[in-house]
Formats: C-alpha cells, sequence, structure tokens
C-alpha cells in the first residue's frame, strides 16, 4: 500500500513520521534497530545523556492514558535531551475533528518538532500526520486496534539482542489479535523482518480468519501452536471480553489459553518469553512463567528507551538532512 | 416558454425502445411527440440539442435534502439546484430529517419550500415508525394521503421483528411501498466498514456481510407473510443481491436499487482512512462489486441511486470512525453510470432505464418516460464531453466526495422540468 510509504518516508526515503510498520521497507527497521543499540549503551552509561535533540521540542499527546508508554518516551527524549511537554487530553474535549485540529495548531504554534500520539481511535496518528505542518514529525504511541510500532519494534530489538537474526525463527502470538495494535505491528514487523513462521493462538472470537492476509497462521490449540516456538509472545486480555461474548470466563481462557511452564516445555528450550504489559497473572500467563528464566519482559521495558530514543532521533533527523540537502 | 422543440438529439427513452435521431416536441409541460411535429405544431422555441442524448429526467430514490433540521450541512434549495445540474428531475427523501417525516406537517413543509425552489420534484418517504424509533408504527394512512410515496425507517433499525411484521402489515393495507435498510444492528454494531482483510489492517470494526444477509432474509420472510410492496435500498453485497433475485423468482413483490458508489469502489477505497469513503453499508470487496454490476446486468437491480448524503466540512474531519457516513453524490450520479456503460457493464439504454423509468416505476411516480403525455422533465447530455471532478464544480453545499480527480466523459448541458429548463450547462451558451 503505497500511500503509506508517502506518508511516513521522505523523497529519499528517510522515517518522517512513525505511523505503523505496515508499508516501511525492512532496511528501515534495521536502521531503526541498528540506532536502538547504539542507544542501548547510553543507557548503561553513569550520564545518560545525549545532546542529540538539543533545543527540539517534543509533545506527548496522550488521548489515552498510559502512564508506562508516555513515561518511556518522556525518558527516551530526555535521553537526548530534548524539551519535553507531556499533554493528557480527555477526548470528550476534543470529540470533534475540528478541535483535534485546533490543539494541532496552538502546539505547532509554541514550535513544537514532533508530536507522539496516543489515542483509541484507530487511524488518528495517521490524521494528524497528514494535518501537522510540515517541519512537524508525528510518531505513533499507539491508535485504537491499528498498530503500535514503537512496541513492535522494541519486541524485535530484543529478539534480535537474543538471537541474532530473524530467518530461523518461529513466533507465536498468543490471544486478543482482534483488538491488539501491539499483535498487529508484531506480525508486519516480523513478516517484513522475515521470520521463518508467524503462529496466532487464541479462540476464533479473537482470532479474525482475514490474520493469514497478513502472513500470520492461526492456530487454535496453545500447545500446538508452542511446538518448537523460538519465541512466544503474550498479548493482555482485557476484562470487557466478558461482556462482548468473546470469552465465557477468564478462568476457561487461562485453562485454554494461559502460558504455564508445562506448556511452555513444548517450546524450544531457549524459547523467549515476551509480553507488552501490563500482565494479568493467573488470566495470559502464570506467575512461574512470567517471573521465571525464560521471561524477558523487564528487559523490554528498558530496550523500549532506546527503540524510542532512536525513532525520535531518526524522524527528526529526516528534517534536518532534508534541509541540509 | 409553452412549447418547445428540442433539435437533432439522440432520444434515449427505454420505456418505449425509442433509440434514434429525433426531435423532441413538448407542449403544456407534458411531452407532445418524438419525431415528426404533429399538424399544426409551431414551437414558440426551439432548442440545438444536436449530439447530445435526450433522455427522461433522471429519477433518484435516495437524497438527504437536510431540510428541515440539519441546515448547518446543506438545504433544500442548494440541492434541488445540485440535482438538476446532474439532471435529476425526481428526488426522494428519507424521512431522517429533524424533526423526522412522520406528521403531515413535515411533508407539507418540505413540499411545499421545494415547490417554491422550482427546480427537481421532491417526494418523501414517510417514517415508517415513529421518530424511526422502530417501537410503534406511524400513521401511515395521513402520511400517504400528504403525498409520501411510501414508508420506510431511513437506515434506522426496526430491531423487534413483531414491529416490523405489523408495520409491513399495516402498510400493505393501504397499498403503501414499503423502504427498508437491511442491516442487522447486533452485527453491525460499532462497525465502519466491510469487515475483511482491509479493516483488520486498519483496526476499524468491520460490518460483515452476514448483517446484509440476515436482516435481509429475515425482511423476506415477513415481506412474503405480508405481502408487502417492499423496496430494499443501497444492497451492498454479491450475496444479498442473489438473495434478492431468488425472492423475485419466487414472485415476491420486491424491488432494489444499489447506490453509484458501490459499483465503482471497494473496501480497498479506504484503505488510506479516507473519510470521504467512509459510508454506510460500506464499500465491501471487489468480488460484492462484481457481483452488483452482474445483478445489474441481469436486470435484478431496479435502480442505481447516488443515496446523496451532503456533509459540513466538520462531519469528514478526524480519526475515521468519528466520521460521519455519506456521499454528496447527486451530481456524479450519470457521470459515474455512464462510466458503466463505458466499461461495458451496461448499454445506454439499460443505463438510462435504470435512472429514470424503472425507480419512478419502483416510487409509483409518472415520471421516467418520454411517452406523449408524460409530464415534460427531460435531460440533455453530451456522451463525448471529457472532465474532471473538482470541489469547485460542485452545486451542491457538500463537498464530500471521494471522486474528486477523477475523469468523466459525459456532461449534463439542459434539464428540463415540467417542460421549462430548469439547468443549462453555463459552458453552453447556445
Amino acid at each position: 500500500m503505497g500511500y503509506r510509504d508517502s506518508l511516513q518516508l521522505t523523497a529519499d526515503r528517510r522515517l518522517r513520521h512513525f505511523l505503523s510498520i505496515e508499508g516501511l521497507p525492512r532496511a528501515t527497521l534495521v536502521e531503526i534497530l541498528d540506532t536502538a543499540e547504539s542507544f542501548f549503551q547510553v543507557g548503561t552509561r553513569e550520564v545518560k545523556k545525549v545532546p542529540l535533540l538539543r533545543g527540539k521540542t517534543i509533545v506527548n499527546l496522550f488521548f489515552e492514558n498510559s502512564t508506562r508508554t508516555r513515561t518511556t518516551f518522556e525518558l527516551a527524549a530526555k535521553r537526548l535531551s530534548a524539551d519535553v511537554l507531556n499533554l493528557n487530553i480527555s477526548t470528550s474535549a476534543t470529540s470533534k475533528g475540528e478541535s483535534l485540529l485546533d490543539t494541532l495548531r496552538n502546539l505547532e504554534a509554541m514550535h513544537a518538532d514532533l508530536f507522539v500520539v496516543r489515542h483509541s481511535q484507530s487511524g488518528a496518528a495517521h490524521y494528524i500526520a497528514r494535518n501537522v505542518a510540515p517541519h512537524v514529525s508525528v510518531i505513533n504511541a499507539g491508535d485504537g486496534s491499528h498498530a503500535h510500532p514503537t512496541q513492535a519494534m522494541l519486541d524485535m530489538f530484543t529478539i534480535r539482542r537474543h538471537f541474532g537474526e530473524f530467518a530461523p525463527l518461529t513466533v507465536v502470538i498468543v490471544g486478543d489479535v482482534l483488538h491488539s495494535r501491539v499483535a498487529r505491528s508484531q506480525i508486519h514487523a516480523l513478516t517484513t523482518l522475515g521470520v521463518n513462521a508467524v503462529r496466532v493462538v487464541g479462540p476464533r472470537t479473537l482470532i479474525p480468519r482475514e490474520v493469514r492476509t497478513l502472513g500470520a497462521h492461526p492456530c487454535d490449540s496453545l500447545e500446538e501452536g508452542l511446538e518448537g516456538a523460538d519465541v512466544v509472545i503474550m498479548l493482555r486480555l482485557q476484562r470487557e471480553r466478558m461482556q462482548g461474548a468473546f470469552i465465557p470466563s477468564e478462568r476457561e481462557y487461562f485453562r485454554l489459553y494461559g502460558l504455564t511452564e508445562a506448556k511452555l516445555a513444548r517450546a524450544r528450550p531457549d524459547v523467549l518469553v515476551m509480553h507488552p504489559g501490563p500482565i494479568n497473572r493467573g488470566v495470559e500467563i502464570a506467575s512461574e512463567v512470567a517471573d521465571g528464566p525464560r521471561s524477558v519482559i523487564l528487559e523490554q521495558v528498558s530496550n523500549g528507551i532506546a527503540v524510542r530514543m532512536a525513532v525520535m532521533a531518526l524522524t527528526l533527523g529526516s528534517h534536518s538532512r532534508e534541509a541540509g540537502a | 416558454m409553452r412549447r418547445l422543440t428540442l433539435k437533432g438529439g439522440r432520444v434515449v427513452d427505454p420505456a418505449n425502445g425509442v433509440d434514434r435521431l429525433a426531435d423532441l416536441h413538448l407542449a403544456e409541460g407534458r411531452v407532445l411527440a418524438v419525431g415528426e411535429p404533429p399538424d399544426g405544431f409551431s414551437p414558440e422555441q426551439t432548442l440545438d440539442v444536436s449530439g447530445l442524448v435526450v433522455c427522461p429526467g433522471l429519477v433518484d430514490l435516495r437524497v438527504r435534502l437536510r431540510e428541515p433540521g440539519l441546515l448547518h450541512k446543506a438545504d433544500i434549495a442548494s440541492e434541488v439546484a445540485a440535482a438538476v445540474a446532474g439532471g435529476v428531475t425526481t428526488v426522494v427523501m428519507p424521512a431522517d430529517t429533524d424533526p423526522v417525516v412522520d406528521t403531515p406537517a413535515v411533508v407539507e413543509l418540505v413540499t411545499s419550500r421545494a415547490r417554491a425552489r422550482g427546480k427537481a420534484r421532491v417526494f418523501l418517504i414517510g417514517a415508517l415508525t415513529k421518530g424511526l424509533a422502530g417501537e410503534e408504527i406511524s400513521e401511515m394512512a395521513a402520511l400517504q394521503e400528504a403525498g409520501c410515496i411510501g414508508v420506510g425507517n431511513a437506515g434506522m433499525p426496526v430491531r423487534n421483528h413483531l414491529v416490523l411484521r405489523r408495520a409491513l402489515e399495516y402498510a400493505a393495507g393501504q397499498g403503501l411501498t414499503v423502504f427498508l435498510h437491511p442491516e442487522d444492528p447486533w452485527l453491525a454494531a460499532g462497525g465502519v466498514v466491510h469487515e475483511g482483510p482491509v479493516a483488520l489492517r486498519l483496526g476499524l470494526t468491520g460490518i460483515p456481510v452476514m448483517a446484509e444477509t440476515i436482516a435481509l432474509a429475515r425482511d423476506l420472510a415477513l415481506v412474503e407473510h405480508s405481502g408487502a410492496r417492499t423496496h430494499f435500498c443501497g444492497l451492498s453485497s454479491e450475496r444479498a443481491v442473489r438473495l434478492l433475485a431468488r425472492a423475485r423468482f419466487d414472485g415476491l413483490p420486491v424491488s432494489a436499487d444499489v447506490t453509484a458508489h458501490h459499483l465503482h469502489l471497494t473496501e480497498m477505497d479506504v484503505a488510506g482512512y479516507d473519510a470521504q469513503a467512509h459510508v454506510r453499508p460500506p464499500l465491501r470487496s471487489q468480488r460484492d462489486r462484481d457481483g452488483l454490476r452482474r445483478a445489474l446486468a441481469a436486470g435484478e437491480v431496479d435502480a442505481i441511486c447516488s443515496d446523496h448524503q451532503p456533509h459540513d466540512r466538520d462531519a469528514k474531519l478526524g480519526p475515521f470512525a468519528e466520521t460521519e457516513p455519506g456521499i454528496s453524490a447527486l451530481e456524479t450520479l450519470l457521470p459515474l453510470t455512464l462510466r458503466l456503460v463505458e466499461e461495458g457493464v451496461v448499454d445506454l439504454t439499460q443505463a438510462v432505464d435504470l435512472l429514470s423509468h424503472r425507480p419512478a416505476r419502483v416510487a409509483g411516480l409518472p415520471y421516467g418516460t418520454l411517452s406523449p403525455g408524460a409530464p415534460a422533465d427531460v435531460c440533455c447530455f453530451d456522451p463525448e464531453a471529457r472532465w474532471v471532478l473538482q470541489p469547485e464544480c460542485l452545486r451542491s453545499r457538500g463537498r464530500n466526495t471521494p471522486f474528486i480527480g477523477w475523469e468523466f466523459k459525459g456532461r449534463v448541458r439542459y434539464t428540463l422540468v415540467e417542460g421549462a429548463l430548469v439547468f443549462q450547462d453555463p459552458g453552453e451558451t447556445g
């Protein structure tokens, strides 16, 4: 879908906005991972700052609450020496599109350089990217059920740090794929980076039939799905799924799709267990696994800062290089 | 003028099997003759229409005029002007104005205002249920007496099967045509696009095809029971037109229309979150679009309509699911249909038939034909004129259309209602 390329990439194929993984070439994803690797070292130093984005203003524009995600973006911006403005905007205040545009114009007037956007509606980040001034970049920090590309890239970063390459890997994503922006972005990232196989596991109410068109293989049984897996990614189950008649109870869900040590034994011995957080212990994952030796859940959080630094540096860099060219 | 001759055009009148070069003579607001003028006829004016197709004025079964109540979007004056600019001489308006068309007073208000404008003829579909709430049946006989050509729920659901059963029985007894939009409210809940691969990629809630087919199957069972003459509005899926064809074969008193945009666009057109392609029912798969085209060619669809829904700018701003569905479509109805002719889906006679005579029959109106004695509603268009749609071309106050930038072949030059010239292409100074 070429339109995404043209919205996200500049004419010389630099990353102008980071809205979704879909439509980005493998080279761009690898560039993000390589850049994140260099920033990863910064986090381990005594002085955790680099002056790369000094004088830049980054606005965290959160229309949906998420302290965790906002905090890692904030930390990433600060480590790059940017000025950060955090705005939590209740969606009721911007129920109409026009006032959302008004908000953007006001922030642009304050010379913001980058918007980090989280919104409950799919496509919100695209909408904002299409309507910002030419010098402003947009990073999607999660829009509805559509995409959460920085989360997917920090997962890819974590996987690459452990395995070094993607081609031989079998990755299993377990849970509510239907509503998950994380799963969509992960599937696109994994197929773009060329893993051996992506399996998606869950009840058929939460695994859309069309998931095959994304290059993922649906699987009804977790035991079957875990067979020979290198990576298992557990998705968070939202409590409200019971009301929508998607699943009968947390108890039955855990019995069928909850990750336990016993089920994990079917995967490869060096399997990585991942979760985008926050975890529902005893619903999608047993504590013994979440806190166990195969779990890299906390590592994902630290990696998130390096990946977000990389995406900020690349998107803001696309302007200066363009201007200099 | 009272006597007028349209000279030298290609007269296409499907109702009478006419497609030939001929003069069209009009007198006292009615068609007098095609071809040779009657003895002693001398026109007060002659219009040279050589090179143009002369056909019955178009009849559009679904046009929102937004008046009363939604004047920030459009009004009767702006939209009837848009209609005649698109060659449409008769529009049928659903009941979802504010207030709803569920009392004779609202019918009176709209028809009198439209009459004062003197452009396109405006007819109303009264509310099937009070306030379109789907709970109590409306005073259908009073609405009929006030001039409503039928009753319908304007896309609002009638959830309760028993209420719909009663409504159809009652309407059947009054000889009223019922206009239904088949969509199951539960299966469609929260949906904004066709359920399929594009919805999955975009993370938007889908409206599955079965939301249409299940509602249609229910409605058909109730039609069979009640015998109510029923018209299905805007079928969007291949399965739905197949269901309808079977019902028609079984002898049920049913008809259906499709919108011009469902015959051209698919789910792929929303893939960039383009709010201009946000419509209800949603744009479906290519297979569905092809199925609609086949049904059209086979005569299983009775009309192409615009489903004109002019919007203010704000309505299309924001993330996709927060935008309002609908296209400002009156002025692209004829060009999109002519494109089907160019693509070989239907021939010109079929196209004109689907835009005039057959929808007029669905609405029970005497228009859509150039038979001698018929009201002189005429559309003259240049079938060879190429043009590109720009927002400023539109007379409608709604500029919301996904067809901006499309190149069309075929342009309306003159529109006549009751023998009076109500539109003339400003490019044509002849």
